[in-house]
């Protein structure tokens, strides 16, 4: 009797905390969502600000959100590029294991270590380098940011890859680089357009490391040396205004943020479930 | 023919290039916020630093002690608030829940782990200020709401997603043999859960633990709009408080006409790095190991 009700105790507690998180989580974007859509409309999309804009005049929020498409893009543009040849570097055909580890263990220690961080870094670099708050700023810490996630979540998809498929590829007399390209990112490839989504998705939402390197405007950036503004500083720069119109624009902008994001994720998951149909196991 | 092995021998450099550039960015970072923060520590005593309660940038005082507290004490809130729910959440979900039910939730999980920290501190100005507000007043405490406690929860809320879903990845390494043995012996599902799967997810769950004190200890927007930011080491859950990360991200950039005042920031940044780095570390190694020879 005792055993039975010690189960039913427990089981309970786990649903009561099952539902407590849940509805907490739901709950946020629930709220985010509700407030959002009411302080939505279509010129907070498509303008710019104007003058008495941070008093509650009109305008919207245009440049936040080209800034911060520029800003995800270019970084996962870049950080693929640099993401892609290292998680290929890390298979045991190029180097041995205990070189790969040691990388696996730096990129964990980069993965971890906070976008403040980063963006306190990216700030000395700039300095040293003589520019000022720009696009090509935050799409550089950016980048050092999606780096880790990137080639952690594509390691795994290329580690997967079977050994015996790649030896059949080597036995007909291919190159690493052939056999990397035909073989190893055709199976792989649902994976690292999920990787490169899901650094995306990170990028595009984090504020901490853009606060001193993209800086912020009012203007869509005319070249890479600009200034930018972005989503989440628009939402962290809107909250702390005591008027309430400025206040409104604060959740429009995080329901657009969320949107992309949760899109961006979804899409990801979709793909996987599309494209993972043609792999060979 | 030649041009294939062209081809080979300059991929090879550029992949090897890639990864070379990986592991010297790591120490790089590391080693220009440290030789940025060499003018404090030639003036100040690292011990100095660390425990001093004055922070007084323009009398050339740097005690960053209210500014640790604050981390620790903000951190500690949130892993007592959300350990003990991620892990039973974790193990409904894992040993309970209908596979098609788990990987609804799974799903979920993983589109929250994503959400940005923006968001959540903006759920925290909407909703949980007010609501530490309210509670405050009503067991007798003057408060504003922006409180090393709404730091907390937000903080704990944010870290809920990534503990569970290590949690979850650590249970479904159990060999499932182990849960029928146990299952067989008569035990009820409970007991299986008590005496035979936490104590060999132990280690995997307590990486999972590491894993969200880490997330939490760098956390700087969605902990900065609702901590306040008064550099005093707060006397009660219900004062502001002035986390390392908020420090950076409020006075980095600004305010470098003050002596020194840079260096002590990147400073901060570099502890933060350097916390968080051994942690997370420490808690990949582990669930490596995991992941390798079974639990």
């Amino acid at each position: 009797m005792k055993r039975r009700s010690e189960e039913i105790f427990f089981k309970s507690l786990m649903l009561i905390s099952l539902f407590i998180v849940l509805s907490i989580l739901i709950g946020i974007i629930a709220v985010v969502i509700a407030r959002g859509i009411s302080a939505l409309n279509i010129s907070m999309i498509l303008e710019t600000p104007k003058g008495g804009y941070y008093l509650g005049k009109e305008g919207g929020i245009a440049n936040a959100i080209v800034g911060s498409i520029y800003l995800a893009f270019g970084a996962s543009i870049l950080s693929t590029l640099i993401s892609l040849p290292v998680a290929l570097a890390l298979q045991k055909e190029y180097i041995n294991r205990h070189f790969a580890n040691f990388s696996r263990l730096m990129l964990d220690i980069l993965w971890g270590t906070p976008s403040i961080v980063y963006g306190a870094f990216g700030f000395i670099v700039m300095v040293y380098f003589g520019l000022r708050a720009s696009l090509l700023g935050g799409i550089i810490v950016l980048t050092l940011l999606m780096i880790p996630i990137m080639v952690r979540s594509m390691e795994e998809v290329i580690r997967m890859v079977p050994h015996e498929l790649k030896e059949v590829s080597y036995a007909l007399g291919t190159t690493k680089l052939e056999t990397a390209l035909a073989v190893v990112l055709k199976q792989s490839l649902s994976g690292i357009v999920t990787a490169i989504l899901l650094a995306f998705g990170r990028g595009i939402g984090d504020a901490a490391s853009i606060l001193f390197t993209a800086g912020y405007t009012d203007y869509i950036p005319k070249s890479i040396f600009d200034p930018v503004a972005s989503l989440p500083l628009a939402v962290f720069f809107q909250i702390s205004s005591p008027i309430p119109e400025v206040q409104e624009r604060a959740y429009a902008s995080s329901f657009i943020l969320l949107c992309i994001v949760i899109i961006v994720s979804l899409v990801s998951r979709f793909l996987v479930r599309h494209f993972s149909r043609h792999i060979v196991r | 023919m030649l041009s294939r092995k062209l081809k080979e021998l300059s991929s090879g450099i550029i992949i090897r290039f890639a990864l070379i550039f990986i592991n010297f960015i790591t120490f790089f970072i590391a080693i220009v916020l440290l030789l940025k923060s060499r003018p404090i520590l030639k003036y100040h005593k690292i011990s100095e630093l660390l425990l001093s309660v004055n922070w007084h940038p323009i009398k050339n005082e740097f005690g960053f002690f209210p500014f640790i507290i604050g981390t620790i004490e903000i951190t500690a809130i949130a892993m007592i608030l959300s350990v003990p729910l991620c892990i039973l959440c974790a193990i409904y979900i894992s040993e309970y829940a209908k596979k098609r039910i788990r990987e609804i939730i799974h799903l979920t999980i993983d589109i929250l782990a994503g959400i940005p920290s923006v968001i959540y501190g903006l759920f925290g100005v909407i909703a949980v200020v007010p609501f530490v507000k309210v509670f405050g007043n009503l067991i007798g405490v003057e408060t504003t709401g922006y409180s090393l406690l709404s730091g907390g929860i937000i903080l704990a809320i944010m870290v809920c997603p990534v503990i569970i879903s290590v949690t979850l990845e650590v249970f479904k390494a159990i060999p499932q043999p182990a849960r029928e043995s146990s299952l067989a012996l008569g035990t009820t599902r409970w007991e299986t859960i008590r005496h035979v799967l936490l104590k060999s997810a132990r280690r995997g769950i307590l990486a999972a633990i590491v894993l969200g004190f880490a997330r939490a200890f760098g956390e700087t927007i969605a902990v900065m709009m609702v901590v306040g930011n008064v550099p005093k080491i707060p006397k009660s859950l219900f004062d502001p408080a002035y986390p390392l990360p908020a420090l950076i991200a409020n006075n980095y950039g600004e305010m470098l006409s003050i002596p020194l005042y840079d260096s002590a920031l990147l400073f901060a940044a570099f502890i933060l790095m350097l916390v968080v780095g051994f942690f997370s570390l420490l808690a990949n190694i582990t669930l490596l190991k995991i992941e390798r020879g079974g639990v």
